[in-house]
């Protein structure tokens, strides 16, 4: 196992919110992602290499979060609580936060819909913004 | 003047660690009457119990404190060395300075000042301790079985064959339970209703034993040794004692829309009918609420082709009462409802069986004989997935917290026997862990892989989708090669988790056994007491105290059994004398303490008291029946003049505890 910057995990685990230890890697996340088929990294994995501070770049490095719909089926049918669609997320604000600055302006965009998650509103600023 | 001698254990480290009994020991013995004090390393060891009966022959002690370890460990053993030299035994108090000292506090000086204070308080309760003397009452030499499962027809062969009489109470028209589903059973694979129905037939044919089948607890009264219970045999409407078990009203019956329980669903029974053909007792039986005579007055096959004319509508319900002296819950389990799992596709697809569903499938006696076909087309399968842990091992709500245990092996079970009978066919097994610890288990579970060619994939099913024809796409994670799968199996087993019976929070309160969270069955100790219930007089048989397999089960119902054995041996039981007491001259009558008593041991009696004026008067006052009170302490607290009082904890040596420790 590379055990690499283990200060960037605690940063990504803070990041996401989420409690990665409680998942006992039984892989529903990436079974019932609708888009697992297009990503080169399966979302039980972005757990994984949190939970045993593990390969952070792998994470970093991934297409998967710009794949991910932030539907939140990972973490709807995650039997542990854990939401893989956060850490996704972490990952990607990780790399606006890189980028220095965030030039899309929430107000400029008009159609969007009231009902949709927050969190899959701002993912999808940060996947239209890259 | 009174003598006390106080007892510092060390308990090894475990006290001396964080509490430094030399000091408690300097402390209590400035504390007047206090007539001897010491501390050693083990006080419940023989050694130390030497020392206690040594000082109580040098100081002439009357009173001893032992500062130890909880009360529950260790009370019993301090008061028979204190009856061994002829001290009454509720004439020793115990400070626990363990669970309630020294393994909570870190800090060495905190925890000895602590130790000291409770040290202070027992010495100034054991002042008040006055003799008491336990009573004694009788034992019925009879005890009730509730199930008829593999747990509950072990736990009465058991008893039975001590001697003792054996009453089985079943809810199902049969005994049986789940075990008589069960196409074979693992690690031997060997057929489940062979060695389950000799069982059966030798409960039914026992001198001592008694089989109520179709039938409830009604209501149970009592204590350890003594309940009354009330039976409530339903009606089956057919006579018992003429029925001979021809079955022919069974093939008769038109009405045939109900899903036979027994074949899960697989196939539809009559509304008269028998569950198996091994059933005992071999008595149909009339559901009422399927039946067209019961329902429209209009029908009567089933009476008109029994050759013995033993259906009778008429037939009531029949309530039975009898007295025990111990009960076993052996109620069992079932499978959780899969509502919450709408994603696997069950209820939507008819490919998409439970794991019961598939022993019923595969079962000889089942509804296609044993022949593996998938229930939509009929046709026999070309690949089956099986899914572990749905349900089991969730936290979200959604199913239950816990491991079911039996799946592992049952899984790799049944991907066994498919593969034997049909070895064409493609069986992959996905799972989280394979948890297969027991005697032959995990030699049982490589076979599977190793001669039988089951692909286990660790990893989990998603989503099941069911096209118009009824084909099924399942997509699945496969977590050692990190790849999303998508495969197009004919039959998804599901191996849904376990749960207790659906009546057993309603059997819990009635008997007042503690259950938990899961409703399952909670024993007294969970190393050391495994079988018993808090409750005196209830023991525990089977999955109802928690998930295990039928080897775990026949062992735990003998466990029940010979604890059963060792209570209804006795001719008499000594009662606990901490019973509450009525000071009967300030006793005003009002009866308080009867609403509140959980165990209806307090009735209000008219007799003639002295009052406190020395006068004579007739009045109702409180009387407690010494037998039933289980020294909760709940009317002393409900009544208004003090005049109820918990002997052992009366409210004078609470106060002088209190008064010790402020």
């Amino acid at each position: 196992m590379v055990i690499n910057n283990k200060e960037r995990a605690e940063m990504l685990r803070q990041l996401a919110g989420t409690n990665v230890s409680l998942c006992i890697q039984c892989g529903r996340c990436s079974a019932n992602c609708p888009v697992a088929w297009k990503m080169d990294v399966l979302p039980h994995r972005f757990v994984y290499e949190l939970l045993n501070g593990g390969n952070v770049d792998v994470l970093l490095e991934a297409k998967s979060p710009w794949k991910c719909l932030s539907c939140f089926s990972c973490a709807e049918r995650c039997p542990k609580g854990v939401s893989p669609a956060a850490i996704m997320e972490a990952v990607r604000l990780t790399h606006i936060r890189a980028q220095g600055n965030n030039k899309l302006n929430p107000a400029d965009l008009e159609n969007y819909d009231d009902k949709m998650p927050q969190q899959a509103i701002v993912a999808a600023f940060r996947k239209f913004n890259k | 003047m009174q003598k006390i001698g106080v007892f510092v254990c060390w308990c090894g480290s475990n006290i001396a660690g964080t509490v430094d009994v030399a000091a408690v020991v300097e402390a209590v013995k400035k504390i007047p009457d206090v007539a001897y004090a010491v501390d050693y390393k083990y006080m419940c060891s023989e050694e130390g119990q030497k020392i206690i009966k040594d000082a109580v022959e040098e100081y002439g002690l009357d009173r001893i404190v032992v500062c130890s370890c909880s009360p529950r460990m260790h009370e019993a053993t301090f008061r028979k060395c204190a009856e061994s030299i002829g001290i009454n035994p509720y004439m020793v108090e115990i400070a626990n300075i363990r669970e309630q000292c020294s393994w909570v506090l870190k800090d060495v000086k905190v925890a000895t000042e602590k130790a000291i204070q409770l040290a202070k308080a027992a010495i100034a309760k054991v002042r008040f301790n006055n003799p008491l003397h336990p009573g004694q009452s009788q034992v019925v030499k009879r005890a009730l079985v509730i199930g008829g499962g593999i747990a509950g027809i072990q736990t009465a062969l058991d008893i039975a064959d001590a001697g003792y009489k054996v009453d089985i109470l079943e809810k199902e028209p049969t005994i049986g339970g789940k075990m008589a589903q069960i196409d074979k059973t693992f690690p031997t694979l060997d057929c489940s209703a062979c060695i389950l129905t000799p069982k059966m037939v030798d409960a039914a044919c026992h001198e001592n034993i008694t089989i109520h089948t179709y039938s409830d607890l009604e209501a149970v009264s009592g204590y350890v040794g003594n309940f009354d219970v009330t039976i409530r045999k339903k009606a089956r409407s057919v006579k018992a004692d003429i029925c001979s078990g021809c079955g022919i009203c069974t093939e008769k019956c038109p009405a045939r829309k109900t899903p036979s329980e027994f074949d899960e669903g697989l196939r539809n029974r009559g509304a008269i009918y028998i569950p198996f053909a091994q059933a005992i007792p071999k008595v149909p039986v009339i559901d009422r609420e399927a039946c067209l005579k019961f329902k429209t007055g209009k029908c009567g096959v089933c009476s008109i082709v029994c050759p013995n004319g033993a259906i009778d509508y008429t037939q009531e319900d029949e309530l039975i009462t009898e007295k025990y002296g111990a009960i076993v819950l052996a109620t069992g389990f079932e499978l959780i409802d899969l509502e919450n799992y709408g994603n696997l596709g069950y209820g939507r697809s008819k490919n998409v069986i439970t794991s019961m569903q598939l022993e019923r499938l595969t079962n000889a006696a089942g509804p296609t004989e044993g022949h593996l076909v998938c229930p939509a087309s009929g046709k026999e399968p070309k690949s089956v997935v099986i899914v572990s842990c749905v349900g089991s091992r969730d936290t979200s709500g959604r199913g239950k917290t816990y491991c079911s245990k039996v799946c592992c092996m049952y899984n790799a079970k049944h991907a066994m026997y498919i593969r034997e009978k049909y070895p064409n066919v493609d069986v992959t097994v996905f799972y989280i862990d394979v948890r297969t610890p027991g005697k032959g288990f995990d030699e049982f579970q490589r076979r599977a892989v190793e001669e039988y060619g089951v692909h286990y994939v660790r990893g989990q099913v998603g989503k099941i989708m069911s096209d118009k024809e009824g084909n099924l796409t399942v997509f699945a994670s496969d977590l050692n090669s990190g790849r999303h799968l998508m495969l197009n199996p004919d039959l998804v087993v599901l191996a849904c988790a376990v749960k207790p019976a659906k009546d057993a929070r309603k059997l819990a309160s009635m008997l007042t056994a503690s259950i938990d969270t899961n409703d399952f069955y909670v024993e007294a100790h969970p190393k050391l007491r495994p079988v018993e219930s808090p409750t005196a007089g209830i023991f525990l048989s089977g999955m109802c105290q928690g998930p295990k397999d039928i080897p775990e089960t026949v062992s735990q119902a003998g466990a029940a059994a010979a604890k059963v054995i060792g209570l209804l041996a006795k001719d008499k039981l000594m009662t606990n004398p901490c019973t509450a007491k009525c000071n009967e001259q300030i006793c005003s009558g009002c009866l308080t303490c009867t609403n509140v008593c959980p165990y209806g041991a307090i009735s209000g009696v008219e007799k003639e008291v002295v009052t406190l004026n020395g006068t004579r008067e007739k009045r109702v006052v409180a009387v407690v029946n010494e037998a039933l009170c289980q020294g909760c302490g709940a009317c002393t607290v409900a009544c208004p003049s003090a005049s109820m009082d918990l002997q052992g904890f009366t409210n004078k040596q609470i106060l002088a505890e209190v008064d010790a420790l402020c």
